[in-house]
């Protein structure tokens, strides 16, 4: 019997600092035995459990990009006991990826849509997979308009910097990125706040288009009355969850909204979904 | 289906004979009360005893379990790999299980064996496991398993059905499992099947008269969002002090916590016994809780065995009437009385 708890072993390759204030690093691994990325085929949108023995496991949402072959990557952020110990170690290290897990952002549906990522802070890993994904050249044209609205405090906590430059150069991906504030005199992009930047330049909702929201709660709660005056019906409006979670897999309890599992049956959710259910997240 | 009769003088000697085959599990009193445990070789089932303290949900979920363990010394190959933990899966007994419980291994099956995930150490044990009952035929104050789709004499989950008949079991063999049992006890003494049948029914029928019944039929009608939204639960967690004792005893609670502990190089992955009572069930590192308060949690543990099972499974509540977290609670929180005010809500 297969034993879902037991992770694939994984080499640190790279270890990025990915914030100006140093707490969230990027992490490349690549798996000790190449079967195992094969077994390990995912789509945007899902999570895996980064496991470190004798320390413990976090669920993380894969920043990488199914059309990146050869390694998967993870931003962490520091704020416990596992993410701290793993800011701590070093290139070549072992350790486990157990996944993935989860669904994913409805790749199926969203084929031949207008696509609007709205993202805060340093929930932009799963967006950041999703995009590459888009972009690439075997997708680019299975999708209609793709804008992005993308925040951060600051120019320096914004993730993947080059990546988001580079794409707001690009004619086929509209990227509107804000700070809530910066002193930065060069700063050529929006200041202001996710929400507001959202109401101002985010493309009105019709039946084919689809925005994927990601961010702190603080951003989704005002984000959600951006998108109505935009005409954005609750079927339209897609979001992925955390919640506190152990096995990844739908058993030990404690992630669930409601009937749903915030580990299986989620992250991805719709707002549709989402209002039918205790918001216990 | 088979009935066997089996004189109380030769109970033992089967027992023992079927230790050859088999890890015994039974009812035995210890420091904390009465408990399903593995028994050593010289100890024999309390086959008399009331409703155990704890469910025997342990036997295929221990209440602490290994799980995966690795090495973290870089000199020796497969370093920081985890690998599972060797496991003894060999037959086991469990006898003297009750109705109820056996119900409810059924119930906690729908988690850990489901189209998705099969969870390796509960199912292999699951599978190595062969469960003979004891029909309750002085069922307690707290029982009311009539209510829960299961009953005294309820043969649901069980390999083989027993009847007390003061000098003798009557038993009824339900699967392949239980036939090898009494094979390996050398149980084979066969009762005739029409009049064992009618001895169960009336057995049944009387202890039927002795259990409360609690309405659960209302419960799949409701909106899930009008029973969470409903006034009644500050009332009902008000007097709860989160201490987890009705989970923990809960036959179909099967929660559980993942850590890491390491002891010189090695490091060990196991679980434990969680509880939705605790804050810290789903306290995020953030420090956001979306389970905070008290009330909160009191909701979650009733809301998902009267309701969230309900609508997810449609295989009823998610409890078996046993009366266990009753009779433990301090506090005297009686899940019969919530579920009748869930049952009977009528949002405005």
């Amino acid at each position: 019997m297969e034993n879902p708890y037991v992770p694939y072993p994984v080499r640190i390759d790279d270890i990025e600092v990915a914030t100006e204030d140093k707490s969230l690093k990027t992490f490349t691994f690549v798996f000790q035995n190449p079967a195992d990325e094969e077994k390990f085929a995912y789509k945007a949108g899902q999570f895996a459990e980064l496991s470190i023995p004798g320390v413990g496991e976090i669920p993380i949402g894969i920043a990488s990009s199914p059309v990146e072959k050869g390694f998967v990557k993870f931003t962490v952020f520091r704020t416990g006991m596992v993410t701290t110990h793993l800011h701590n170690m070093k290139k070549g290290d072992i350790m486990g990826i157990r996944g993935p897990l989860g669904n994913w952002y409805p790749w199926e549906k969203l084929e031949n849509k207008n696509v609007v990522i709205i993202g805060g802070g340093f929930a932009f890993t799963t967006l950041r997979s999703s995009i590459v994904y888009m972009l690439d050249p075997a997708n680019r044209s299975r999708f209609k308009n793709i804008d992005v609205v993308y925040g951060a405090r600051s120019p320096g906590m914004l993730l993947y910097r080059e990546e988001l430059f580079d794409w707001e150069k690009r004619d086929d991906i509209n990227m509107h990125i804000t700070v809530d504030g910066t002193d930065d005199p060069e700063w050529q992009y929006h200041t202001g706040f996710v929400p507001q930047v959202v109401e101002k330049n985010a493309p009105p909702a019709d039946e084919d288009t689809y925005a994927i929201v990601c961010g702190p709660p603080i951003m989704i709660k005002f984000t959600q009355p951006a998108l109505t005056k935009l005409g954005y019906q609750e079927h339209q409006i897609i979001m992925s969850l955390e919640n506190r979670m152990k096995c990844g897999i739908g058993m030990c309890g404690r992630c669930n909204i409601g009937k749903e599992l915030v580990c299986k049956d989620g992250p991805v959710f719709t707002l549709e979904q989402i209002n039918q259910t205790p918001k216990e997240y | 289906m088979n009935f066997i009769t089996i004189d109380k003088k030769d109970w033992t000697t089967g027992i023992d004979k079927s230790r050859e085959t088999y890890q015994v599990f039974g009812p035995v009193q210890d420091e904390n009360g009465c408990q399903i445990k593995p028994l050593a070789p010289d100890v024999h089932p309390l086959m008399d005893a009331g409703v155990t303290v704890m469910s025997p949900k342990s036997v295929l979920f221990p209440q602490t379990q290994k799980m995966l363990t690795a090495t973290l010394d870089a000199s020796i190959e497969d370093h920081h790999v985890m690998k599972p933990v060797k496991k003894d899966d060999t037959p086991r007994v469990v006898l003297g299980i009750r109705p109820y419980d056996a119900r409810a291994i059924l119930l906690v099956k729908l988690n850990f064996d489901n189209p998705d995930y099969q969870d390796p150490y509960w199912c292999e044990a699951y599978a190595a496991t062969t469960f003979v009952g004891l029909g309750v035929n002085h069922p307690g104050p707290c029982d009311f398993s009539t209510s829960t789709g299961c009953g005294p004499f309820s043969e649901e989950g069980l390999d083989v059905l027993m009847a007390d008949l003061d000098d003798r079991y009557l038993a009824k063999i339900l699967t392949e499992k239980g036939e090898t049992w009494a094979g390996a006890c050398g149980f084979d003494t066969r009762a005739d099947a029409a009049e064992s049948q009618s001895l169960f029914d009336i057995l049944r029928k009387e202890a039927e008269k002795n259990i409360t019944s609690v309405d659960t039929d209302q419960l799949s009608e409701k909106s899930i969002l009008d029973l969470y939204e409903a006034p009644f639960w500050d009332d009902v967690a008000f007097s709860c002090i989160n201490c987890g004792t009705c989970t923990f005893v809960c036959p179909t609670c099967w929660c559980f916590d993942i850590q890491d502990e390491t002891k010189h190089k090695t490091a060990v992955r196991f679980r434990n016994w969680d509880t939705c009572m605790s804050p810290l069930f789903t306290h995020h590192a953030s420090g956001h809780n979306p389970r905070g308060s008290k009330v909160q949690r009191v909701r979650q543990r009733f809301m998902h065995k009267l309701k969230y099972f309900v609508d997810k499974y449609d295989q009823g509540i998610m409890c078996v009437g046993c009366g266990r977290c009753v009779a433990s609670c301090p506090v005297n929180i009686d899940i019969r009385e919530v579920c009748t005010i869930m049952n009977n809500y009528e949002s405005k």
